[in-house]
Formats: C-alpha cells, structure tokens, sequence
C-alpha cells in the first residue's frame, strides 16, 4: 500500500487535518438549502441562527466526530488483526451495530434519529452490545486472526447475515421502518447536539484507551510471538481493543447509521502519506476519518442539491472503488495490500 | 554436553498441536554462555521444542530458567531474560528501523514511559553490532529480506537477555552476513549470553558449541559438535544421506550422492 518517498511529519499532518476540520465544519455550517444567507444572518435572525446553530453546525461536527470514531476504530482493526483490509465493516461490527439499534428499536420503539438523551444513550448501548458480539462472532467463525481471507470471509458473512437481521426485524415493525431505512443508509442529517456531544466523550475516551495500548499494537506488528516474547499481556490488552473498537463503531453507527469504508480508508491513507507508531497513527487516522466523512458530508449535500444523498451510499460507492483500487495493487507485482 | 550449570533446562516436556501430540516428552538442557544449534529433519520439531523453551506454546512437563520454573516467572521478568527471534513471523513494512530495535528495549521500560538514555545507547549498539545502523530512519519496507533479518536480530539483542532463542535466524542471509551472524553469536557467548538456534544448514550449526539432535518429536542426542558421536547421530537422522568431514579445521556437512553423482 505505502510508498516510501518523502513522508510528512506526523505534527505537520496532524495539525493540516485539523485545520481541515475546522474548514470542514465551518464550510458545512454555511451550505445548505438557504445557502450562505443563513450564515449571513445568523446573528441578527433568529430563525438563521436556528437554522446555522440547531441544524448545520451540529451535523458537521457530528459528521467529523462520527468519521474520526471510525478512522480510529480502522487503525485499531488494521493493528489489532495484523490485517491492512480490517475495519469496522468488514469485521461485521458496524452490521451488528445496526442490529443492536434495530432491536432497541423493535422492543422499546421510537426513531433511530431522535434526539433524547435517554434515546442516544440507549440506542449506542445496543449498537456497541451488537457491534461486540459481531466482532465475536466473526473471530469464533475465522478460527483466529491468523488467516487473512477467513477472517475477511467471516467477517463479510457475518455482516450480511446480522444485516439480513436487522432488515427483517425492520420490517416486521412498520413502525420503526421509515427511519431504520434511512439509518440504514447511514444519514448524518438528523445529528444534534446530544449526539455531538455523546460521540465526542466516547471519541475522547477510546483515542486516549487506543494511545494507552498503543505499544501493544507496534509490538504485535512483529508478529504474535515476538509480542508475546517481550512481555505484553497480550490476551487482556486484546480484549480491551475489541471492545474500545467496538464502542467506537457502536457509538458512530447510532448516530449516522451505516456510514461505510471511513474506517478503512482513513488508516490506509495516514500510512501512505506518513511512517508512524501506533500512538500517533491511531490519532492520525481519527483526523483523517473526520475529515472523510466530513468531505462525503458535503459532497453528498450538494451533488444532487437541492435534494440530498445519504452520505452512507456516497461513502459506499467511493469506499468500493477504494477497495477495489487497493486490491488492483495487491496484485500488482510487488505490490502489498 | 557442557559441564557448566545449565541457563535453560526442560524435563519431560510434552506440547500438542491441534490434538495431536509434537512433542513427546523431551528432555535437554543448554549450557550457560554457550551456543547450542539444534537440527533435525522437516518435522522433528525443532521449532515447537523452542517456543514451548520461550514460554510461548503451552507444555506439559517442567521447564527451568535458572533454576526458576519458567511458567512461573512474572511475564515481564521472563521477557527481560529470554529474547526471541522468530521464523517467518509477519512483519509490518510501515515501522522505522529504530522504532523496531527499540521495542526490543519493551520488557525494560514502564508502559507509558518514554525510552531512556540506556534505551537509546543499546539500540544504537544493536544496530551498529548487526551493520544496520545506516538504515535507522528507513521502514522496513525498503530493506530486502537480508537486511530487514539483521533489523530483527538487532532488535532481539537489543533485549540484552542472558538466553537467546533464534528460529532460522540465518533466513535471507549471504554468506558474508552469515560469516556476521557467527562472529555476532560468538560475541554473545564471550559476553556469557546463552544462544539457543533452530539451523537448517548443518554446516552453519557444527560451528555451534553444542548440539542437539531431534527426530519426531524427540531429543535423540545432544553433545559437542567437535564429537564424533554428534556427527554420527546427525548423519543417521538424515538417514546417511549426509555425512560430516574435517576441512580446514572446521566440520562440513557435505551431500551423499549415489555413486559419486556430481563429484568433481
């Protein structure tokens, strides 16, 4: 995957995608269907600044919270599974997720997009249950993380099947079918504060566990051996990584629904463009997945404007073509995935 | 076998792989500040037998690292006394050179602390002992399968164990390097480390102190390498399609062609 020309610094990387976040943000606060007026005026209307404040804003930096949560969850897969194609979809986490949400929802009932506290925190809950045992599940079923296609074939199996499961549950309960569809599809329109804020505790939470466990993903990068060799309690550090990267991918699939491939995308693209230990790939690739979603967020605003596409297909239909790209190079002789 | 009091020692040790028995209780023991290489045939089990010696396979039987049982060893204590160099073991291409020499220094340092003085003056001496100290800024990546084997050696010593156990550490290597290689060990066991290989090339492990000698799952011998019994079993674990000769004052390991095909 990586070249190994001239990198960027790390600091320099982090702060260029930081500025693109807040870029992001700010540009995301502006577009929309009252256009800039609304940014304009935000101060002096009450209804623009509603517009800006209760509508726009939240929804990008909950676009950048959610892509950053499955940025690091990406790095934390692709570090844990010794596996450059592990990430939260392809393990089958952010499916079980889903169907943690689709069954809260057939049980207690309400919108997959209300903005309740209780609601959010109920819904991450059951989306980080589902996206555990889905990760679970897809080890029991690949034997290990040994081999690299049973665990990307069990992880794919998995996904289909708690999909299939969540979209049965759905329409069984017609009550719930509307907006399941659109969480589905993976939205970040109906994202509000409570879930901004809920995504960036959980966001801060898992990037410092992530740092704190970070050796234990360079040494493994050695090899299972070699890190067992140096000392690491490797078995309840593994532990702890599956669940910190299933809390990330619960709490972002809660919110947005199905958003695919960030988690993939944004670790592969930080190694391509710098040489990093963990500690600082895990952050970088948080960036890096916050400014993704945050891109795919506005280019899914105005491809088709004044109509929008769920950012989840834009990132589908990119995400592919980034896989396929990268399985181009993996048989492109001396190529590696 | 050395008369000096053994580093590493394993009594009865058993290890099963998949339901099916590898080992079948083995009994050895490695001399201390000595170099012992241990061959066999494809199967004999020679690479299990080391794991199961580094703690990283389950076993049955007793295993004694300096008279401590090895199983009972606090984790970090054990890393920082047995350094391990792998076979074949993936490798990310993404970490530089010195961040892979210094998780060598791991089992010394706290969890979150950063890498001292001491830890920065050892990698440097890794690096420089095994020539590859030039490429400290490159990602393994960009090293061929030589170079990059030299990388992990650095970073297995950079452990500074008493006992080092190296499965095919000779992989990838030249010649010139595996003449390196040697002189590296020899080192070692003039500093009293233990070193402990697995070696394919027969010729390369009778330049060993000490031998021992494995064939399905057992320890069929072990003894100096200069004695004419080590030289025996060998060649009968090859089923005499070697045999071992003096040349120039070392032993060679040379093929035994039927009826002298490719003989000069």
């Amino acid at each position: 995957m990586t070249s190994h020309g001239t990198r960027c610094s790390p600091v320099w990387m982090a702060a260029t995608l930081l500025l693109m976040c807040l870029l992001g943000i700010a540009l995301g606060s502006a577009v929309g269907s009252t256009g800039l007026e609304s940014w304009l005026k935000a101060w002096h209307d009450d209804v623009a600044w509603q517009i800006v404040w209760d509508i726009r804003l939240p929804r990008s930096v909950g676009a950048c919270a959610a892509g950053a949560l499955l940025g690091l969850a990406g790095s934390i897969a692709q570090g844990l599974f010794r596996n450059p194609l592990a990430d939260p979809y392809l393990l089958g986490s952010a499916s079980g997720a889903s169907l943690g949400v689709a069954v809260a929802l057939a049980l207690l009932g309400g919108n997959p997009f209300a903005t309740e506290w209780w609601v959010r925190l109920g819904l991450t809950g059951a989306a980080f249950v589902g996206a555990v045992l889905a990760v679970l599940l897809t080890l029991v079923l690949a034997r290990g993380v040994q081999h690299t296609l049973r665990l990307l074939l069990a992880g794919v199996i998995v996904g289909v099947v708690l999909g299939a499961m969540a979209s049965l549950i759905t329409l069984m309960r017609p009550d719930v079918l509307q907006g399941m569809q659109g969480f589905l599809l993976g939205s970040t329109s109906f994202i509000g504060w409570t879930s901004c804020v809920l995504m960036l505790g959980v966001l801060l939470v898992c990037l410092v566990l992530a740092f704190v466990f970070s050796r234990v993903l360079d040494a493994l990068s050695l090899g299972e051996s070699t890190a067992l060799s140096l000392g690491l309690p490797l078995a309840p550090v593994r532990v702890a990584l599956v669940a910190v990267l299933a809390l990330a991918t619960g709490t972002a699939v809660a919110q947005t629904g199905l958003v695919a491939f960030v988690g993939l995308a944004a670790p592969h693209l930080v190694r391509s463009l710098v040489n990093a230990k963990h500690n600082r790939l895990v952050v970088l690739s948080a960036l890096m997945g916050g400014v993704l979603l945050l891109a795919a967020d506005l280019l899914a605003r105005m491809a088709l404007a004044p109509q929008e596409m769920p950012v989840g297909v834009l990132t589908a239909v990119l995400g592919g073509g980034y896989l396929l790209w990268l399985m181009y190079r993996s048989q492109t002789p001396g190529a590696k995935p | 076998m050395s008369a000096r009091a053994p580093a590493l020692r394993a009594h009865d040790v058993h290890v099963s792989l998949a339901g099916q028995e590898i080992l079948h209780g083995v009994d050895v023991a490695f001399g201390t500040g000595r170099w012992t290489s241990i061959v066999g045939p494809n199967g004999a089990g020679k690479s299990t037998l080391l794991k199961a010696l580094a703690g990283l396979l389950p076993a049955t039987g007793r295993i004694f690292l300096f008279d401590q049982a090895l199983m009972a060893m606090d984790r970090r204590q054990r890393a920082q006394q047995l350094s391990w160099l792998g076979q074949n073991e993936a490798t990310s291409d993404d970490l530089r050179v010195w961040d892979v020499v210094m998780l060598g220094r791991m089992p010394h340092q706290d969890w979150l602390a950063a890498p001292n003085a001491h830890d920065h003056a050892v990698v440097e001496t890794a690096l420089k002992a095994t020539q590859a100290w030039d490429w400290r800024e490159r990602v393994l990546g960009q090293l061929s399968g030589g170079e990059r084997q030299r990388v992990l050696l650095a970073r297995a010593m950079a452990v500074q164990a008493q006992v080092m156990l190296m499965d095919e550490p000779l992989t990838n290597l030249d010649p010139p390097h595996q003449v390196d290689w040697l002189e590296q060990v020899r080192c070692l066991t003039a500093q009293q480390t233990t070193v402990i290989s697995v070696l394919h090339e027969i010729g390369m492990a009778l330049h060993a102190d000490d031998m021992v000698v494995m064939q399905t799952g057992r320890v069929v011998h072990q003894g100096a390498c200069a004695d004419a019994t080590t030289h025996r079993a060998v060649e009968a674990v090859f089923e005499h399609r070697i045999a071992i000769h003096a040349l120039e004052g070392q032993w060679v390991a040379v093929p035994k062609l039927p009826n002298n095909q490719g003989s000069p």
